[in-house]
Order: structure tokens, then C-alpha cells, then sequence
């Protein structure tokens, strides 16, 4: 598979601009000050890991496109993040819900990806892990104060969590891609990623009081980019409109 | 208030034939100042005579603030930004000196800080984040 890196990376690079840019949409709105600034700092190293990582996708590719063509130029079958980052906010218990689902799986992957054949990748990894780190344990944290905490909390974050919960399992399916990258010691065995997930999910989940749902059900589609929902569509649109209507326009 | 070479951010400065090579690291990969102290570091070259000039990123090893120097780290709680502390949160309030602090939030004004504040004498302050 000759463009099995350059899938990867849109993968990791994909993930991380559109869940970047979704919870850059709180921005000035969030409950209070402090999240505001908890979740644009969050988008902001959302923001400079795609850069890293398209960067990079744009290199092996070889066919003289940047970052900022990936992210702007393509349109939503070119995408290849997982369904639940392109999900709309909701509100703010749905938005954290998937911080923490997400971030759970992202640190232990970024982890594995320090030890990548691949040594640009190992250094893209080995940056992002740190700030992975301080993601999970805010989110983590989060979770259980609004779990564990009023009714209203509680009821929403369980409400979120059986929402969100179909939409998790796509970050553990394998394909020819992941296959390849494993065989070549580029990327880490997703079925090794998926016990440490678990664990921090299971755990943070009981202390925050809320039920994890039985249901193994994964929508999927996504990452492989044969479908996505059309809520990515409408982001797009806001994304890169500017680039659309004046190409190549830049500060 | 603190150099970028207090910072921890240089990792090199070498001459390759006639064009100096300045190695940079960043503190975060989505800091925004970045560009800016790429920028910065051109021109205060420039002012100095330096003509070719590149700047080349350096991510491995990971920035870290055991980079910051003994004089970095006291220019920082001069300004009034408790240095980062392996234990995890500020030593003492910039201000007062008092140890009776709690945490506002974990993220602050920019991605390397952390907002706490000073229970003795109420004053919110940024503490550098221990990374």
C-alpha cells in the first residue's frame, strides 16, 4: 500500500483539526471564563499537532500541497477523523464527554507513536504526548465534577455518554491501512491502545457515577472516509469559506 | 521580561558556510507566538549584521521547562508568573510569598500557564506549567 503513511496521517492530522476546530466554537460562550480558556488552549494544541501532522502528510505526499491545502482544499470525502470529533457541540456536558473519550484514546496512541519507525513521526509524537497528558487530565477530571455533581449534571452527562458511546468504537477499527503501518513498525497495534482506553474509561466513569453502556455498536465510516455525517459538511463550509471564495488569501 | 535563550527555546547556534543556522524549539505546537519569535530573531540578527540567516525547528527532544534557566525562572516571579514546580502547582504566590494558594483552572492567558490564585492576599496570578 504506497499511500497507506499518507492515509495515516490525514488520520491523525484530520482528528485533530476537526475536533481543534469544534471546541474552538466555544469560544467567548463557554459557562465560564475559565472553561473558555481551558477549551481554546486545548484547540490551540489541537491546532499546532494538525499542523505537524498534515505538515508531514503533505510532505510524503509529494505533490507540493501544504497543511493549509489539506485543511482548506479538501472537501468532505477527503476527511479521514473518526465520526464522533465532527459531531456538533451539543452542550457543554456533550462537548467534555467527547473530550474525555477522545482524549483517552489520543494519549496512549500518541504514546505508542513515540516508539514509530518513522523517526518524524516519533518526534510529532513525542511532542503532542505531553499536552495529550494535560488534555486527559482535565477532561478526566471534568467529567467526574459534572458526573458526580448536581442531578442535572449527572443527568447530562449520562445522556451524553449513551450518545456519544456508539461513536467511540470507530476509534479502535482496523483496516488495510493500520495493517500496513503496523507491519512497517510506523504505527502502534490499536488492539493494545484499546485495553489502556478502557481501563482510564472504566475507572473515571465509576468515580463519576454515570453507567457505561452495554451496547458494543460502533457507527463508523469516517475514518475510512466512505461516510461521513453531514454535520462535517456544515463545518467545512464555516471552515473554509474564506479560502473558498478568495483562494490563496492570507494574512 | 525573560530572553528566548532563558526560555529554554535555543537549541543551537551554528555557522553552515555563511548562513547562521538558529536550531528553535517550540514550547507548545500551537503556540501562536511562535512565528513571532521566529520573526524577532531574524530582525534582532539583522540589526546586528547577520545576513543569511535560517531557522530550522527542532521538536525532538520535546521542550521541557527543566530548560529554563536558574535567571529565566526568577525573571518570571519578578513579573509576577510563579516558575513551574516538578510537585505540580506554584511553590509560593508571586506577589506575597504565601503558600496558601488554590487553582483557578488548569489552562491560563496561554498555553503554557495555568491560572491560580493567592489565598492570603486575593491577587489571581499565571503559573507557569510544569511540562
Amino acid at each position: 500500500m504506497p499511500d497507506a503513511l499518507f492515509e495515516y496521517l490525514l488520520r491523525l492530522g484530520d482528528n485533530t483539526l476537526v475536533l481543534g476546530h469544534r471546541i474552538s466554537e466555544w469560544c467567548g460562550k463557554a459557562p465560564i471564563l475559565e472553561e473558555d480558556i481551558a477549551l481554546a488552549n486545548t484547540a490551540l494544541d489541537l491546532m499546532g499537532q494538525t499542523q505537524l501532522w498534515l505538515g508531514l502528510a503533505a510532505e510524503v505526499e509529494s505533490k507540493g500541497r501544504s497543511a493549509d491545502d489539506l485543511a482548506f482544499l479538501r472537501d468532505v470525502w477527503d476527511f479521514r477523523n473518526v465520526l464522533m470529533v465532527e459531531r456538533p457541540n451539543g452542550d457543554f456536558g456533550h462537548t467534555i464527554m467527547r473530550q474525555f473519550l477522545f482524549d483517552a484514546f489520543h494519549l496512549p496512541l500518541l504514546d505508542g507513536l513515540q516508539n514509530s519507525s518513522d523517526q518524524r513521526v516519533a518526534e510529532i509524537a513525542e511532542k503532542s504526548v505531553k499536552e495529550a497528558s494535560y488534555h486527559l487530565e482535565r477532561s478526566a477530571d471534568t467529567v467526574i465534577a459534572l458526573g458526580d455533581g448536581t442531578e442535572e449534571s449527572h443527568r447530562r452527562m449520562q445522556s451524553a455518554l449513551d450518545l456519544l458511546w456508539p461513536f467511540s468504537g470507530e476509534m479502535f477499527l482496523t483496516d488495510a491501512v493500520d495493517d500496513a503501518l503496523l507491519v512497517s513498525g510506523i504505527a502502534p497495534d490499536l488492539s493494545q491502545i484499546k485495553p489502556i482506553w478502557s481501563k482510564t474509561v472504566e475507572k473515571t466513569l465509576r468515580e463519576a457515577t454515570l453507567t457505561t453502556p452495554e451496547d458494543d455498536f460502533a457507527h463508523s465510516g469516517g475514518k475510512t472516509g466512505r461516510q461521513h455525517t453531514e454535520d462535517l459538511g456544515h463545518m467545512l463550509a464555516q471552515m473554509q469559506w474564506l479560502q473558498r471564495a478568495y483562494p490563496g488569501a492570507s494574512w | 521580561m525573560i530572553s528566548i535563550v532563558d526560555l529554554g527555546i535555543i537549541r543551537g547556534v551554528a555557522w553552515q558556510g555563511d548562513t547562521l543556522e538558529v536550531t528553535v524549539t517550540p514550547t507548545y505546537s500551537g503556540c501562536p507566538a511562535t512565528s513571532i519569535i521566529n520573526l524577532d530573531i531574524e530582525t534582532a540578527l539583522r540589526s546586528h549584521g547577520v545576513e543569511k540567516i535560517a531557522i530550522k525547528r527542532a521538536l525532538s527532544p520535546a521542550w521541557t521547562t527543566d530548560w529554563l534557566s536558574e535567571k529565566g525562572r526568577a525573571r518570571l516571579e519578578e513579573y509576577g508568573i510563579a516558575p513551574p514546580n516538578p510537585a505540580g502547582g506554584p511553590q509560593r504566590c508571586p506577589q506575597c510569598r504565601a503558600t496558601n494558594l488554590e487553582k483557578v483552572s488548569q489552562f491560563g492567558s496561554t498555553p503554557c500557564k495555568a491560572h491560580w490564585r493567592c489565598l492570603e492576599c486575593l491577587e489571581p496570578f499565571d503559573y507557569f506549567k510544569c511540562i
